[in-house]
């Protein structure tokens, strides 16, 4: 009887997956985040962040106790569309959070806008959201993507570099990395090398930018990419000799596997581990305490991401039925950033400061980035013209 | 008279349509409630389910092993994204299209594949859906790696019958029950018939004048079209088409679909489908680690030889 | 293209084809000898790279490291062999897929839920950090000689261990009649399961050559798996010199196509164009490859004188 039981488990079962919904009613967050697969490493920051923020308020957002359900979008775009579904139609999230990927992002944003639910993003910032394609429910905790590429492009103009090469993985987010980059960089672009995604062997691609002789290097490789590409560099003895200039490829989540092949290796970011903010030294240090490893910047934006949930709620009351008056609070950003200054431009996009950063080993022997410093003072992202929104 | 009124209930219960309606019976229930997420699993459920229901066909009755069932799966998907973009959203047109569209990836790709024998065929599969693969993570005027959403849902007949998901949720029952139907003929027509004897002794049939390896790739075709049809389902639920409906574990994950549920029987495919997505969904709100329970699962079964519930099934009843 | 660019460019061929060549080598032994699909090859690189950075960290030394590491690959092989894999070789390939492919999911998460999901540290040792200047600005990195040399070496230890010793002559008789070499007395499972661990520790030594040039994450095997499946079956399934062959013109294709495939183009089409479909056509050449040579030689360019063609 097998066969029965299965077959009427199986009708049971799909019943039973969502009359387990609305009981009583804490806030509940769906946090979205890639927690398997090859770039896990970011989402586990991610999430971690987030939920240090939540435990350090006692399990409360806005002062009322909250559930996060945490679900792995496998970097595969129809399973986050699954999952959030789930979160919407079974679990009646208040507020979607989290989200690594861009791609992921823009396939899990149109059920989340239809359902006229808040989604505030701990890393994705893609740019069709910050444009004619803006929503009133999207919040960024993060920043716009192009920004942290256009930080390092104003500082290679800044220090006079006058011949480039550029190497991105071939797909949008890489592109998109290259005209950010070339936003504020006026002198001559050798070449524009893209590789496949999920390359493991850059010796080609490092022989090819060598022999082009250029003052400088920018790269955008995240996560094990990255890892490669930075062993392989020093391996082939360039660093210290080629400027490597690059985004969200030197950070706390790949220092670790690189450790000293990555020093002195520059990168744009909004935040770093010494950013001299009082916000800052206690979560890093509460980071670094609860879960032994250093904090990136994907774990700072979660961090901030759930702040920013607290303090729109404690305006709100706790409550989010009311859409208007919690975009409102959302969006006069009610809350003190690890980052320091930080506010919502219309498209809610952030205005921060941008910084260039470099991978260094701390006292302690941890390997972390470390502010060089300041690019763009209270930035806005480059889109926000073209977004209706008021 | 016990035993034989036991046997007749577990034969009606075996009775390929007994999932399907169990499906179905979901999709009602869950619409009357309101259950907004069941009908969204059980239209994964039914989509997933097609997609191994083809992939059984292929393995079960005509003996080829593949390993790059994603392939067409995707490329349904991507017919619905591509057709999309050039203005044409109506269902009718959409689903021939995807199955076209797969079946026409599958004639020569099987062409090719039809020359080898076991182990080879389930490699060069495998590196035909991972060209598949590249070729559509190349295309960026349609989301390159990062895939595309859809502009809308498609329209049935003009009406925009599919922005609600139940109507989806019943397409995709309905379809999974229409392709079991078809496949269930064609596996008792003489086509089937030939298959299966192609399967267990080459040698002879083609000694009886037929020609397998066009029979196989009729067949491998055929199965690819349904696998197609299951892709454009998928893109119509998620909205979403990028080249990871094509990975690798996909192929990999279709295959565990037939098996569990028994691959001499292609009713046995629907019943694995659903067994995955409720191990997907339940043990993945459980733990981050789900995989390694389905793993488990696996092999589970695979070492205790209950490999086909039916062949347990009968002794039970016996 | 001058022609020192093109000669480093050769050398990282040959420096993947050497890595693809120790993980493929054992797979087409598995398969040919056992008739085993063994998809969970990929793992055992895998846990090679990851028990050889542990250990390395451990120790603080490279050379101790990789020995613990091999040890370890080999008694992992063994493992694997005795508790599942003997059990499925007279199994039909598709439960073969099926279970190891239980296998990669179960070793991807124990791995990812003891390391975390972070890429692990592997420290080159001293003596092979530095790297020989090749042409002006660019040194080439003396550790990619090393993983060169020490393929080359092994595929010379294999030709010896398989043309010149009685078990090599044990394995080629056990491939092609393993009911004769069992009634002349000899434990044909013995031998199986000496050629699956062997073949497992081969896989490890490849990850631990791997380890200091790659990220060491719990799905590295992934990526691998695939190109060596394309190696075994463009070499033949069964032949080690077709694995040695497939490996290197894999290794060269996917390199040189990956260095110049772009530049190529650029003289046919505009720079835009070239630079989206250059890597697109670099990431399919060696599949393409792979399809014609199915095309002319459907069991591969060195199966000789075994016809492996059962077909279940």
């Amino acid at each position: 009887m097998v066969r029965t039981t299965a077959t009427a488990a199986c009708t049971a079962a799909l019943l039973a997956a969502t009359s387990l919904a609305a009981e009583a009613d804490p806030i509940k967050i769906g946090f979205v985040s890639t927690l398997s697969g090859p770039s896990a490493a970011l989402g586990v920051h991610m999430r971690d962040g987030f939920q240090l923020a939540v435990k350090e308020l006692g399990g409360k957002l806005g002062g009322q106790p909250t559930e996060v359900i945490v679900v792995d979008d496998e970097l595969k775009p129809d399973v986050a569309v699954t999952k959030v579904k789930a979160l919407l139609d079974r679990d009646h999230v208040d507020v979607v959070a989290g989200v690594v990927f861009s791609n992921v992002m823009m396939a899990i944003a149109k059920p989340i806008f239809e359902s006229e639910t808040f989604i505030v993003s701990g890393n994705a910032g893609p740019s069709p959201l910050a444009g004619a394609g803006c929503s009133p429910y999207f919040f960024a905790a993060s920043y716009q993507n192009d920004q942290n590429h256009e930080t390092m492009g104003a500082y290679a103009q800044a220090q006079g570099y006058k011949k480039v090469v550029l190497m991105t993985p071939n797909y949008q987010a890489g592109k998109d990395s290259m005209a950010g980059f070339k936003r504020h960089f006026k002198g001559e672009v050798l070449d524009e090398i893209f590789t496949p995604l999920g390359q493991l062997d850059f010796a080609a691609e490092i022989a090819k930018i060598v022999a082009a002789g250029p003052d400088a290097v920018f790269t955008f490789m995240p996560g094990g990419m990255g890892v490669n590409l930075v062993k392989q560099w020093s391996q082939a003895g360039l660093t210290g000799k080629l400027p490597f200039l690059s985004a969200f490829t030197v950070d706390e989540t790949t220092l670790p596997a690189t450790q000293d092949a990555a020093l002195g290796l520059m990168s744009g970011a909004e935040w770093a581990p010494n950013l001299d903010t009082a916000e800052n030294k206690a979560f890093v240090a509460a980071y670094e305490k609860e879960y032994g490893v250093v904090p990136s910047l994907y774990a700072a934006q979660g961090y901030d991401a759930a702040k920013l949930i607290d303090g729109a709620l404690k305006a709100t009351g706790g409550k989010v039925a009311d859409k208007p008056a919690f975009r409102k609070a959302l969006a006069s950003a009610p809350f003190k950033s690890v980052r320091g200054a930080f506010s919502f431009s219309t498209n809610g996009y952030p205005k921060q400061n941008f910084y260039v950063v470099r991978a260094a080993k701390r006292a302690d022997g941890k390997f972390a980035t470390e502010i060089v410093s300041k690019v763009f003072d209270n930035a806005p992202d480059a889109y926000v013209a073209a977004c209706p929104l008021k | 008279m016990t035993r034989a009124l036991a046997r007749r209930v577990a034969a009606l219960l075996l009775h390929p349509a007994t999932a399907i309606v169990g499906l179905a019976l979901a999709v009602a229930l869950a619409e009357a409630f309101g259950w907004n997420f069941a009908v969204t699993l059980a239209t994964r459920a039914a989509i997933l389910a097609l997609a191994a229901l083809s992939l059984s066909f292929v393995i079960g009755q005509g003996g080829m092993v593949s390993f790059g069932h994603a392939a067409p799966f995707g490329i349904g998907a991507y017919a619905v994204l591509i057709a999309g973009e050039y203005g044409i959203r109506e269902v009718s047109l959409l689903l021939p299209l995807a199955f076209l569209a797969a079946a026409a990836f599958a004639v020569p790709t099987g062409a090719l594949a039809l020359r080898t024998r076991g182990v080879y065929f389930i490699m060069i599969t495998l590196a035909f859906a991972q060209m598949a693969y590249f070729v559509f993570a190349a295309l960026s005027a349609f989301g390159g790696d990062d895939g595309m959403g859809l502009a809308g849902r498609a329209t049935f007949a003009g009406a925009r019958f599919l922005r609600s998901d139940g109507n989806l949720a019943w397409l995709s029952v309905g379809l999974l029950a229409a392709a079991a139907w078809v496949l269930h003929r064609v596996v008792a027509a003489r086509f089937g018939f030939v298959l299966r004897a192609a399967r267990d002794d080459e040698a002879r049939v083609s000694a009886l004048g037929f020609s397998v390896y066009r029979t196989r790739l009729v067949a491998y075709a055929l199965g690819a079209g349904i696998a197609g049809l299951a892709g454009a389902l998928l893109a119509e639920q998620t909205a979403f088409v990028s080249p990871a409906l094509m990975n690798w574990h996909r192929s990999g994950e279709l295959i565990v679909m037939v098996v569990l549920g028994g691959s001499g029987r292609l009713a046995g495919a629907v019943l694995g489908a659903i067994a995955v997505v409720l191990v997907e969904e339940f043990l993945g709100g459980v733990t981050e680690y789900w995989k390694l329970g389905l793993g488990l699962l696996i092999l589970a079964v695979v070492m205790s030889r209950a490999i086909d519930l039916r062949a347990l099934l009968a002794r039970i009843a016996r | 293209m001058s022609f020192t660019l093109l000669a480093v460019q050769i050398l990282n061929g040959l420096q993947l084809g050497v890595i693809l060549f120790l993980v493929a080598a054992g797979l087409t032994l598995v398969f040919g000898v056992m008739d085993f699909v063994n998809l969970a090859h990929g793992v055992q690189y895998m846990l090679g790279a990851y028990l050889t950075a542990v250990a390395v960290a451990a120790t603080g030394h490279f050379g101790l490291g990789l020995a613990a590491g091999l040890v370890g690959s080999l008694a992992l092989g063994f493992a694997f062999e005795v508790l599942l894999f003997r059990h499925l070789t007279r199994r039909d390939h598709l439960e073969q897929v099926l279970a190891t492919f239980a296998v990669i999911l179960i070793v991807t998460d124990l791995v990812r839920m003891i390391f975390g999901p972070a890429p692990l540290p592997l420290r080159l040792p001293e003596l092979f950090t530095g790297s020989i200047r090749m042409m002006p600005g660019l040194a080439y990195p003396i550790w990619r000689l090393v993983v060169i040399g020490a393929g080359l070496a092994v595929a010379f230890l294999l030709w010896v261990l398989i043309t010149r010793t009685r078990t090599g002559m044990l394995l080629r008789a056990g491939s092609t009649h393993p009911e004769m070499v069992s009634a002349l007395g000899v434990d044909i499972d013995r031998v199986f399961l000496f050629v699956f661990a062997f073949g497992a520790m081969l896989a490890g030594f490849a990850g631990a050559m791997a380890g200091p040039i790659l990220s060491i994450e719990p799905a590295m095997g992934d990526n691998v798996l695939i190109l060596a499946f394309v190696v075994i079956v463009i070499g033949g399934i069964g032949a080690v010199r077709g694995a040695l062959v497939a490996s290197l013109i894999v290794g060269l294709v996917d390199t040189l196509g990956r260095a110049f495939a772009t530049d190529l183009l650029r003289l046919v089409v505009d720079r835009s164009a070239a630079a989206q479909a250059g890597p697109a056509i670099a990431s399919m050449a060696i599949y393409v490859f792979m399809a014609a040579v199915l095309i002319f030689k459907p069991t591969g360019l060195f199966t000789g004188e075994r016809a492996w063609t059962r077909t279940r």
